[in-house]
Parts: C-alpha cells; sequence; structure tokens
C-alpha cells in the first residue's frame, strides 16, 4: 500500500470506531449534511417520499379523470398540460410517484439483501460452495440485462409484480462481488471465531455476527442498485412491456410515445415523466456517490492551500 | 497461461448457461405462452418447426433430459429455429446486425476513449475545477435512463431545430450503396442515437476511470516516478494511466450488456432498424423464438468481448502471465 | 568544514484533512554533510516518512510544506520552479522507498524502468542507456539479465537492490531511504545494509535513512535523529547517542532492543501510544509517557537545547536544568 503523505503515516485517529449504533446514525447525519453532494441527494429523495406520501397535497386532481380539454398546453390550471386523453399530465405525475419508487425501493433491497445472503455465504463457507455461487453470480453477471427483462416479461402478464419479479432476477448479482469481498475480509475476526467456538450454526453466524459489519457497504450497494432500477423498470414500460393502466412514470411515457406527443407538439406529457425518473435517478447516484466519497476518504474533494499540482 | 484457462472456461460456462436458460424459461414460465405461439406458425420448414418444439417443450412428449440434449445439439449445430415469418432465426440476426455493430461498436469505443481521458484528467488535477464538476455531473448523467436522453436529442435537434432527422437509419426511397451521399445520409441519421448513447457510456467510464486513477496515483511507483524526474505527462499516462486502465479493461466488456440494453430502446426510439429494433418488435408481436436467439445472441457477444478484454489484460499485465 | 550538502530549516508539513489540519512535521531542522549516513528513527506515525517527503519535495495532497526552508547545494528546493525541480531529481538526489515492490512499476520491466529514468535527463543512445543500466546493476551484485524481469519476477531483497541501482543511475550525491529493510529478512537486511555501506565508500554519496530499528541504526549511522510525535526529540553522533542517551524517549527506545552480546537485561517497553496529532499534548509531546516527567513539562513546551555536540528536546536539559541526564 502507499506509504506517501497520507493520513495513514501520521497518527491521527479518524473518530470511526465500531460504537453504538446512536453515535453511528449522529455521525452518519453530520457526514450527509458535511457533504454537498449527500445532502442535495437526501432533498432530491425527500421531495420524492413526500410526493409518494401526500400526492393528494400537491396535485388534488384525479389523475384518471378523463374530463379535461385533451392534448392542452401548461396552464394555471394543468401545470404540465392534458394528455391525449384529457387527463391533467401534472397529477398523473405526482400520483406516479408512489408506485414507481415503491417498485424501485422493493427491487433494490430485495436484491441487495438475495446479494447479501449469496456473497457472504460464498465467503463464509468457501471451497465448493464459494466457487459455486461465484460462477453463478458471474454468470448473471454478464447475461445482458435488458434483454434477459424484456425475454421474461414477454412470458408473464405485464404489471407491477412481474415489473419486480423480472427486474429482482437481473440485479441481484450486481453488488454480489463487492460484498463477497468485504465478506472475505470479515471472515478471519476474532469475533467470528468465538461465535464457531460458541457453536453458533453458519446461518446465525452470517446474519447476526457478519451482515451488522456490513451495513454501511449494503447501503451503499442499495443506493447503486437504486439508480439503475427507476431507469430499467421506465424503459420496460416505455418499451411497452408494462401495464399502461398502473399510474408509473413509465407507463406515462409509453403512453405519451404511443400518441406520438412529442411530434406532435405535447412536449411536456412526453418529457415531464422522463424528467422525473432522470430526477429521482439523481437523487440516489447523488448519494451513492457522496457515500462512496464518505467511505474511503481517498476519494474526498481536495484542498490545496496554495493550488498546486504535483511537482 | 492459466488465467488465460480459468477465463477461458467461465466463457464456456456462462455460453452453456445462456443456453440453458432459454431451454428452462419457457418451461418455468406460467402459462402456456409458448404454445399458443408456436401454434400460429404455419408454412414452417419441419425441421425448423421441430427444434423450436424441442426448445420451448411443446408437443414433445420424451424424457426432459433427451429433449435437453437434442436442443443443445441443435444449438451447436446452429438450428436456432425459425421467427414467427417462417424466416431463419440466424437469417433475420445477421441481416439486422452489421447497423447495430455500426452504431454500437464506434459509440461505445468513442465513450470509452472520452470517459477514460477525461477520468484521468479529472484525477490527475484533483482539486481543480475540473474533478469537482465533471466527474458527479457525468455520472448523475450516465444515471438518467437512455431513453430520456434519447427523447431530449429528439426534441432540441429533430423537432425544435429540425437539424436532424427523426428517425429510421437512412431517407426512405434512398438505395443503400456506398457513395458519399448516402454515407452522409447514414452518419446524418445515425448522429442523434450514436449521441445518446456516447453520452451514457461516457459518464460510466469516467466516474471508474477517475477512481481507478486516484487509487492508482496514490501508490508508491507513481511516487517513485515523479522523484525520478520524469516529465508530468509521461507520469500521468505511462505510470497511473496505463495502470490504472487494466483493472477497467473486463469490466468494459461486462458492462457492454447495459450500453447493448440501452441501444435496444434507442433503436426502438429513432426506429432505427437494427437488432434492437428487431428484438423490440419480437417482443410486441411475442415471436418468443426469435427472442432468444437474440438473447442468445446478445449475450455470446458480451461473452466474446469479456474473453477479447481477457486476453488484452493477459497481453498487457506481466503479473498475469504468470499466474 | 565543508558546506553542508542538505540544510532543513524550521520544516513544518501539514495535512489539510476535513476534520482538521494536523501538523505531522512540526519545526524540524537538521544538516546533512556530504558522505554523512543520516539515520532518522521513531516509532510509526512519528512523522519521519512525511518529513523524507517534505525534503524530497514528493508530499501529495493532503498533504503540504507549510513553512521553512530545504537548501540542497545552496538552493531552496521549496522555492524551486516545478521545471527546475525536476532538473535536479534523480541526478542530485534520490528516493529509494520502503517497499520495492511498491514502488517499481509493476507492469514494466526493469530495464525499461531504467530508461526511462535516463531518458528524462540525458540525451543517451540505446547503447549507453544499456552500458549504463547494466553499471547499475553492477554495482549492486545483480545480473544484468534481469533488466529484461519484470519486478514480481525478482526476490524481495533483489528488487530492493534493484530499486537501490536505479537510484544511483547518475550518481547522486543525497540518497535517501525509506524504511528499505522492513520488508525483508534478517539475512537479507545485513546483506543489503553491507552493500549500501559499500556503495557509499566507493560512490561518497550522503544517505538519509529512515527506519523504526535502532539496531540498523547502530551499526551504520554517523549521526541519528530521533522523532517523536513530529518534532526532533534528540540529535546526536550515534556512538555517543548509544552510550549515554539523553531523551527519556531515547532512553526508552534502547532499553526496547535487547543486544545480542550485551549482557542479559529486562526488556521494557515504553508505556503508552503515540499521541493524536490533531490535538497533541500540551507542553513536551512525551510528558504523558515520560518515566522522568517533571511538574513543567505538562505546562511549558522544551525548545532543542543543546549538550556538547547533541541537541535533546527535554526540559531536563534547559536553561534551568543543573545537570545533563
Amino acid at each position: 500500500m502507499a506509504t506517501d503523505g497520507s493520513a495513514s503515516d501520521v497518527a491521527v485517529t479518524d473518530g470511526a470506531s465500531s460504537g453504538e449504533a446512536g453515535g453511528a446514525a449522529r455521525r452518519l447525519l453530520r457526514a450527509v449534511l458535511g457533504n454537498r453532494k449527500a445532502a442535495a441527494g437526501a432533498l432530491i429523495l425527500f421531495v420524492v417520499v413526500f410526493m409518494a406520501a401526500f400526492p393528494g397535497l400537491i396535485a388534488p386532481d384525479d389523475p384518471h379523470a378523463i374530463i379535461y380539454p385533451p392534448n392542452a398546453g401548461p396552464s394555471s390550471a394543468h401545470l404540465l398540460g392534458t394528455t391525449q386523453l384529457g387527463q391533467d399530465v401534472f397529477s398523473q405525475l405526482i400520483w406516479s410517484t408512489r408506485l414507481t419508487l415503491f417498485v424501485t425501493v422493493i427491487v433494490s433491497a430485495i436484491a441487495t439483501f438475495v446479494s447479501m445472503i449469496i456473497g457472504v455465504t460464498a465467503a463464509y463457507s468457501g471451497g465448493v460452495t464459494d466457487r459455486v455461487l461465484t460462477v453463478i453470480t458471474d454468470v448473471f453477471l454478464i447475461l445482458p440485462v435488458l434483454p434477459l427483462l424484456i425475454l421474461l416479461a414477454a412470458y408473464l402478464s405485464p404489471g407491477v409484480t412481474s415489473l419486480v419479479i423480472v427486474l429482482t432476477i437481473t440485479s441481484w448479482a450486481f453488488q454480489a462481488r463487492q460484498l463477497r469481498s468485504q465478506g472475505l475480509s470479515v471472515r478471519s475476526r476474532d469475533f467470528l471465531v468465538a461465535a464457531r467456538v460458541r457453536g453458533e450454526r453458519g446461518i446465525y453466524i452470517i446474519l447476526v455476527e457478519i451482515v451488522p459489519t456490513m451495513t454501511s457497504l449494503l447501503v451503499a450497494s442499495f443506493l447503486a442498485l437504486a439508480v439503475f432500477e427507476v431507469g430499467f423498470a421506465a424503459s420496460l414500460q416505455f418499451l411497452g412491456l408494462g401495464n399502461s393502466g398502473e399510474l408509473m412514470w413509465g407507463t406515462m411515457l409509453y403512453n405519451a410515445q404511443q400518441a406520438a406527443a412529442l411530434e406532435s407538439g405535447n412536449v411536456w406529457w412526453a418529457l415531464a415523466p422522463g424528467a422525473a425518473v432522470a430526477f429521482m435517478g439523481a437523487g440516489f447516484a447523488l448519494l451513492n456517490y457522496a457515500f462512496d466519497e464518505i467511505g474511503n476518504p481517498a476519494l474526498r474533494p481536495v484542498r490545496r492551500r496554495r493550488g498546486r499540482a504535483p511537482a | 497461461m492459466k488465467y488465460l484457462a480459468r477465463r477461458g472456461a467461465l466463457f464456456l460456462v456462462t455460453f452453456w448457461a445462456a443456453l440453458t436458460v432459454n431451454f428452462v424459461i419457457p418451461r418455468v414460465m406460467p402459462g402456456n405462452e409458448a404454445q399458443a405461439v408456436l401454434a400460429t406458425f404455419r408454412n414452417v420448414n419441419p425441421a425448423a418447426l421441430h427444434a423450436l418444439e424441442i426448445e420451448f417443450g411443446v408437443n414433445v412428449h420424451q424424457n426432459i433430459l433427451i429433449s435437453y440434449f437434442e436442443y443443445l445439439k441443435n444449438c451447436l449445430t446452429g438450428q436456432f429455429g425459425v421467427t414467427a415469418q417462417g424466416v431463419p432465426v440466424m437469417t433475420e440476426i445477421t441481416s439486422k446486425l452489421p447497423w447495430t455493430l455500426g452504431l454500437v461498436g464506434v459509440t461505445t469505443i468513442i465513450g470509452f476513449v472520452i470517459g477514460t481521458f477525461v477520468g484521468i484528467l479529472a484525477a490527475w488535477r484533483r482539486g481543480g475545477r475540473l474533478d469537482a464538476i465533471l466527474p458527479p455531473a457525468l455520472f448523475i448523467v450516465s444515471a438518467i435512463p437512455v431513453f430520456f436522453v434519447g427523447l431530449l436529442l429528439i426534441y432540441f435537434f429533430a423537432v425544435k431545430l429540425g437539424w436532424l432527422p427523426l428517425g429510421s437509419n437512412y431517407n426512405l426511397g434512398a438505395t443503400p450503396s456506398l457513395s458519399l451521399s448516402f454515407i452522409g445520409d447514414v452518419l446524418d441519421h445515425a448522429l442523434l442515437p450514436g449521441l445518446s448513447l456516447v453520452i451514457v457510456t461516457a459518464g460510466l467510464w469516467v466516474y471508474s476511470m477517475r477512481n481507478n486513477m486516484i487509487t492508482t496515483i496514490a501508490e508508491d511507483y507513481v511516487k517513485t516516478a515523479r522523484a525520478k524526474g520524469l516529465s508530468n505527462r509521461r507520469v500521468m499516462f505511462d505510470y497511473a494511466a496505463r495502470n490504472a486502465i487494466l483493472p477497467n479493461l473486463t469490466g468494459f466488456a461486462m458492462q457492454l450488456g447495459y450500453v447493448l440494453g440501452g441501444a435496444i430502446v434507442i433503436e426502438y426510439l429513432f426506429s432505427y432498424p437494427g437488432l434492437g429494433y428487431l428484438f423490440y418488435t419480437a417482443s410486441t408481436d411475442h415471436d418468443l423464438p426469435l427472442m432468444q436467439g437474440l438473447f442468445l445472441f446478445y449475450t455470446v457477444a458480451v461473452l466474446v468481448c469479456v474473453l477479447l478484454a481477457d486476453f488484452a489484460t493477459a497481453l498487457l499485465d506481466p503479473r498475469t502471465r504468470e499466474a | 568544514m565543508a558546506e553542508p550538502l542538505l540544510e532543513v530549516i524550521g520544516l513544518s508539513v501539514d495535512y489539510l484533512t476535513d476534520a482538521a489540519d494536523v501538523r505531522a512535521v512540526d519545526r524540524v531542522s537538521f544538516t546533512v554533510e556530504p558522505g554523512e549516513f543520516l539515520g532518522i528513527v521513531g516509532e510509526s506515525g512519528c512523522g519521519k516518512s512525511t518529513l523524507l517527503f517534505g525534503v524530497t519535495q514528493l508530499l501529495s495532497p493532503p498533504g503540504e510544506v507549510a513553512e521553512g526552508k530545504v537548501t540542497f547545494r545552496g538552493r531552496d528546493m521549496v522555492r524551486l520552479s516545478r521545471g527546475e525541480l525536476r532538473h535536479v531529481r534523480w541526478r542530485d538526489f534520490a528516493v529509494v522507498m520502503q517497499s520495492a515492490m511498491n514502488a517499481l512499476n509493476p507492469m514494466k520491466s526493469i530495464g525499461a524502468q531504467f530508461k526511462d529514468t535516463l531518458k528524462a535527463h540525458e540525451k543517451l543512445s540505446a547503447e549507453d542507456v544499456r552500458e549504463r543500466s547494466v553499471g547499475v546493476l553492477n554495482l549492486v551484485g545483480i545480473d544484468p539479465v534481469h533488466l529484461a524481469s519484470y519486478p514480481h519476477q525478482l526476490s524481495g531483497g533483489m528488487r530492493q537492490r534493484a530499486m537501490i541501482a536505479m537510484a544511483l543511475l547518475f550518481t547522486p550525491q543525497l540518497v535517501v531511504m525509506d524504511e528499505p529493510t522492513s520488508a525483508l529478512d534478517v539475512v537479507a537486511q545485513r546483506s543489503l545494509m553491507t552493500k549500501i555501506k559499500d556503495l557509499q565508500q566507493t560512490l561518497g554519496f550522503a544517505v538519509i535513512f529512515v527506519t523504526h530499528d535502532m539496531s540498523v541504526v547502530s551499526r551504520y549511522s554517523d549521526r541519528v535523529l530521533v522523532m517523536y510525535a513530529g518534532q526532533i526529540a534528540e540529535a546526536a553522533r550515534t556512538e555517543a547517542m548509544f552510550a549515554r542517551p539523553l531523551h527519556p524517549y531515547t532512553r526508552g527506545l534502547m532499553n526496547a532492543f535487547p543486544s545480542v552480546t550485551g549482557p542479559r537485561r529486562e526488556l521494557a517497553g515504553i508505556p503508552g501510544a503515540p499521541p493524536d496529532l490533531v490535538r497533541p499534548p500540551s507542553g513536551c509531546r512525551f510528558h504523558p509517557r515520560c518515566p522522568e516527567v517533571m511538574p513543567e513539562c505538562a505546562s511549558r513546551e522544551p525548545e532543542l537545547y543543546p549538550v556538547g555536540d547533541a541537541e535533546v528536546r527535554c526540559l531536563l536539559y534547559g536553561e534551568h536544568a543543573t545537570e545533563a541526564g
């Protein structure tokens, strides 16, 4: 490893110990607020969650109601105009947040969980189990995601449930490698040996002893996945493999595309849901980026006193 | 050599896995999708139809293992069945391949080069403006779904400004030839789809290249290179960048799957008649044989690229040659 | 007395971290005469490596030279422009890092790395390059066939010697070494040190040798600097320091190393741990661990007081002290 002028050379304590949860949470909060990217990401997600939780407060109009003049441009009555059928686009946008966020979060959570189980089991069991699990992970990593998604979706009836299923199947391998490496590094530590000596079963050790040490990596994995899940879900629906009756940003895009909204001038309908997807993706991306920085000090922004590049 | 042998083994295993996925999915998925689809096939070459029945487990009353081996034999002899129109799957794929190959091939290379360069520069000038803005900005851009980038480009350049065509790969009515005007036409049509892909892939690349560079720059041998009085440029490229790129190469190849997926959506959006568009129409037509054939093709494409990247790594990194 | 080769005056190095600015090296001053072998000893984290990089202008962010002068052959290195500095590098002084496995580019052959260095400073024909490369390899006792080898193909000892060979390409006047023997076994260590000492006699360069290993220092250096918590604790000629260590910390270090030939005695460590440099102890930085601590040590910061030829940063030898040691 490097022996240059990095903080490892000097006796500077980092202040990060495996202390109680309260201390860790406070440190996390300070870290998040201190880092501009994290703060921005957190703000974005806060807005998204708010939109998902209280859509009625922001957009009182019924998103399904087909009572308005069709293809109207933005106005004070309809902030983003109306669809070809006469629905309020703004309402639809806001009310779609809930399901879109739900799908993203559920898929990322399940995929991270499966990833962790597989990764840590591989790391902990070693030997043949490790080899087999690693090969399975590698295989899934290579299988191209969207083609597999489309293929699977063709067999299932379109809808949120199928969406969640196919997205999870194609995403679980994404972080399994990192989680396995982390598991490997933790494996030989004393408290694990102690647990084994106590006679605890493998599963117990994995879930109760190893996993809590990996929380930061798990959160990072969740965020990294979420960035792409929202896009994959929307892409799948955009291609027409979702249920256009369900209220999600992806289905809005599909409907807009079917109605040739962009070409015929109903720009807001065509673009706003895509912007929303980008918005949510950016929120997760910012948090993810900041999390990387918080976790790996080497990546943090560097201050210079005299602004010289290395001589 | 052991390194290559291991990677070669992985290639074979994944290839086999992809073939098996195609065999398993129709049997595992609920419903009678496959049966319904195959029932619509008429006037189809009987050998091809039989191969499909084996693949999908329709009208087949034999031991599943026997089916499996027959299916594998069919694949290895190139018998992938036919599409709903009775055209052999392979023929359909090879006819559309060049368009996608051109689009995706060129854009991923451009994206990789741009992303790598910017990543190197951003890491080298830590604390500078470039490092503060560009990597996070590009990372966010890469998080934006490809189709949205495409939509925006269409809106601005095709609809509003009318500079570039809306779709297809060349003007309808034009006859393909190698003339300059035709090529110009093709490029015209490929520009927006290509740009969408470049933007997204460059973003992915900048982030990982920058992070790799930062780690590499911290290594002692870079410090030694500076201490030796080598010029800045030499240290940056010959010592830092060259060593930082290597771990990226295989990742680059693996990400090809993501790019190919993005290309499907882009081709759909721009009505660009390549493999992606073919996949899309296959899915709306429920042409399962074509879809599965395409899926296999995509997987093999990614696998080949990964293997090539592995070769390149073995070639460039002297340490792997011993391992 | 000839002009010193290297003069470090009041050098301070800071790390600008998010939490706080940490002073890793605090107003360190010392000189190196031509041909002299200077050892710098201290525990891990005392700042000795940082000092090295500060002197050789190899700090990377977040490390920065905060103040001080480093005069090498009359020129202040801290103020030199990048171009001028580059010109001086390796010709006049070279750096050998701790782990040759990490300090040599794993993807380039030894010969290629030598060639890079040579070409960066002089216009040489391919033949000249080869001649010089073979020449330095012979100096350190490595078969020239290894010019084509990659670092991972050489043993640890050979790699370290290859690094030293590379350092000698321009027969510099000063070679700075950062714990070059830490990664080696005792036998390889001895062999390497003997070789270094030999080369020093033959070629006449000065050496700054940073280590935590007192035994190496005792045997090979002319003078020793003991560092603690970013400051110089004691500076003296080697025999004098080992015969009569002045600073309580130095005494503690001596006691921690058994002598193979000397009488058997109990090994004693130094209780406690090195201080956190974000908030160093008040007064004398060593006072929380000092066996000879006095009441004023917690409030008064000691200067470097002269005691004969040596210097000690300890209030025991301050103006108010009546006797030394």
